[in-house]
């Protein structure tokens, strides 16, 4: 591709086409507060590659990575061990240089791939269909409430309080202009779940039920009353799934009830990654499938009766329907479903099972050990490798105190849900199977230490 | 008994104050294959020029207009399990719903058989 310089003349040229005075009339749907008025203040002046990359190094010392320490950190991005051979595998040119396959049929490796993709995320899931990923958990969670709203022809959606905050932001802003009402509830310090308040904000105007499971808080909602009541009033029950790797040791939430089941694929084979790229996960009842957001492949025969795969129901995806489409996702995170796929095979379904019983054990000594430490109290009754501690003071503190003490104690509620008082003793604490014996009782000391106010 | 056809090639054969739609003969070969029909609610009102209905075939799927106004008195439910009636039998068994008029005075709008032949001809 050439490369041709714009002149002034030209740019000229181009905003009077489109009716603009300047390119920063391009931008004027960006709020004059966020934009930059001038140059950034304070940069220094240029300098040569080699001491830029020597101060960015002393920069990026200054960090605790999630592997150089005791690391307890959850909420809805998890750190597993994730085999050697995933990493190895999705770089094979064949899958790492594969984009959306608009001639798909002749792509028939990639096809597999997400054929047996989804055939582990619905059985993960146990609903009947899942499609081939979206962009990540909480995209995902708002295509479920946009689904249910087309499947019910509803426009309102109840949201748990223990659905992530990062999820709810992303339904809101989204719903800010589909015009769809989200009614969420306030997440509150309590041992259980606000499975009663959820079934009594159900009405006959509700399009769907979303809840998370396990919840923001770690604790695990009665999926079957909540579908229960969702379905007397004709409204879906929708399932978030942030922490897939639960699901080896909890009930699939298609076997309690649930319409539709998203997720974050993130544990399995994708890492942390500083935030993403993540895999959204996406199944459901087949009577929906229609209404289903993104792409789907199927199994079927060739001409010769010989096994192949294919994009079904493309004709309701946006390269076809325009804006009349299901959804306006028009690919998937393919290299991280393959990375999801590649070690979810490696594990098989005992292995997953065995590896979330690890992660709950872990956790269980993790709660029984700070629960020892004076002024910590565990909220939970159950959970699965995540749950909440309660703190004598601002979590925010704490978690900032520990670090100190190069120990990363945790996610404080007051980080999720800055300016609520009532949740700023919260703290969630994570266990996997990457935490060692070493990595509980530093925690256990650093807390200690830091609660009695010992100066480091 | 009448029958008037859309320029979005629906047909509509009209009962009393009773319509009952579907799509043409000629709609039906220009999509191929149908294999899903969305059809509307009993009980749902239209207005005229409403989409209230698709037809997946394997190469799109097509939105089907509401030709006039009133409310879906009927559904076919045959095409829940045969779709590809809408292909073989387009103008009759493959119906896809049935409306009440809320406003007969709408057919006035809509061409008779020889003036959507001459119609789909000149396409």
């Amino acid at each position: 591709m050439r490369y041709l310089p714009l002149t002034p003349a030209d740019r000229a040229e181009m905003l009077g086409v489109i009716g603009a005075a300047t390119v920063d009339d391009l931008f004027s749907d960006v709020p004059a507060e966020v934009r930059l008025s001038g140059p950034i203040a304070g940069l220094p002046n240029h300098a040569s590659e080699m001491a830029v990359e020597r101060h960015m190094s002393a920069l990026a010392a200054k960090n605790i990575s999630a592997g150089s320490a005791p690391f307890f950190l959850g909420a809805g991005a998890y750190r597993h061990h994730i085999p050697a051979s995933v990493d190895h595998l999705i770089q094979r040119g064949e899958f790492l240089t594969a984009y959306t396959p608009y001639q798909p049929e002749i792509a028939q490796g990639t096809l597999q791939v997400l054929f047996e993709f989804q055939t582990q995320v619905a059985r993960l899931f146990g609903v009947d269909v899942a499609n081939a990923s979206m962009y990540d958990g909480s995209t995902a969670c708002w295509e479920a409430i946009a689904m249910a709203a087309r499947v019910t022809k509803r426009g309102k959606a109840v949201l748990s309080g223990g659905l992530h905050p990062h999820y709810v932001a992303c339904v809101e802003t989204m719903a800010r202009f589909t015009g769809d009402a989200i009614d969420a509830r306030a997440p509150k310090l309590d041992a259980a779940p606000d499975d009663a308040e959820v079934i009594a904000a159900i009405d006959k105007d509700t399009a769907c039920a979303v809840v998370q499971y396990p919840d923001i808080l770690g604790r695990i909602p009665d999926l079957a009353a909540i579908s229960a009541a969702a379905q007397a009033a004709g409204a879906l029950l929708v399932v978030v799934v942030t922490e897939p790797v639960a699901l080896g040791l909890l009930e699939a939430p298609g076997h309690l009830g649930a319409d539709i089941v998203v997720g974050e694929g993130q544990s399995l084979g994708v890492g942390l990654q500083f935030g993403g790229p993540y895999l959204g996960l996406f199944g459901c009842r087949e009577k929906y499938v229609r209404q289903m957001p993104g792409r789907l492949c199927g199994e079927t025969v060739d001409a010769d009766g010989r096994r192949g795969f294919v994009l079904t129901l493309s004709t309701r995806e946006q390269h076809i329907r325009r804006e009349k489409a299901t959804s306006n996702i028009c690919t998937n995170s393919g290299l991280c479903a393959l990375a999801f796929s590649i070690h979810m095979s490696l594990l098989g379904g005992e292995g997953l099972a065995r590896l979330a019983a690890v992660n709950h054990g872990r956790a269980q000594v993790v709660a029984a050990r700070l629960a020892k430490v004076p002024g910590v109290s565990v909220l939970n009754d159950a959970y699965f490798n995540e749950f909440t501690v309660v703190l004598p003071g601002d979590a925010r503190e704490v978690v900032r105190a520990l670090a100190d003490r190069q120990v990363l104690g945790g996610v404080s509620l007051g980080r999720l849900y800055p300016g609520v008082d009532a949740l700023h003793s919260g703290l969630l604490v994570t266990a996997t199977e990457t935490t060692t014996d070493e990595d509980i009782e530093a925690l256990a000391a650093a807390l200690s230490e830091v609660l009695e106010g010992v100066p480091a | 008994m009448s029958r008037y056809f859309s320029e979005e090639h629906e047909w509509i054969e009209v009962d009393g104050d009773v319509g009952t739609v579907g799509i043409t003969d000629y709609a039906q070969g220009q999509l191929g294959d149908i294999t899903f029909v969305e059809l509307p609610g009993v009980g749902q009102a239209v207005a005229k020029g409403d989409s209230v209905s698709v037809v997946d075939s394997v190469k799109a799927a097509s939105d089907v207009y509401s030709p006039v106004s009133g409310e879906v008195t009927d559904v076919n439910a045959a095409l829940g399990d045969a779709p590809e009636l809408v292909n073989s039998d387009a103008e009759t068994g493959g119906w896809l719903f049935r409306v009440k008029l809320s406003d007969a005075g709408e057919l006035g709008s809509l061409m008779d058989a020889a003036a959507y032949e001459k119609y789909v001809e000149g396409l």
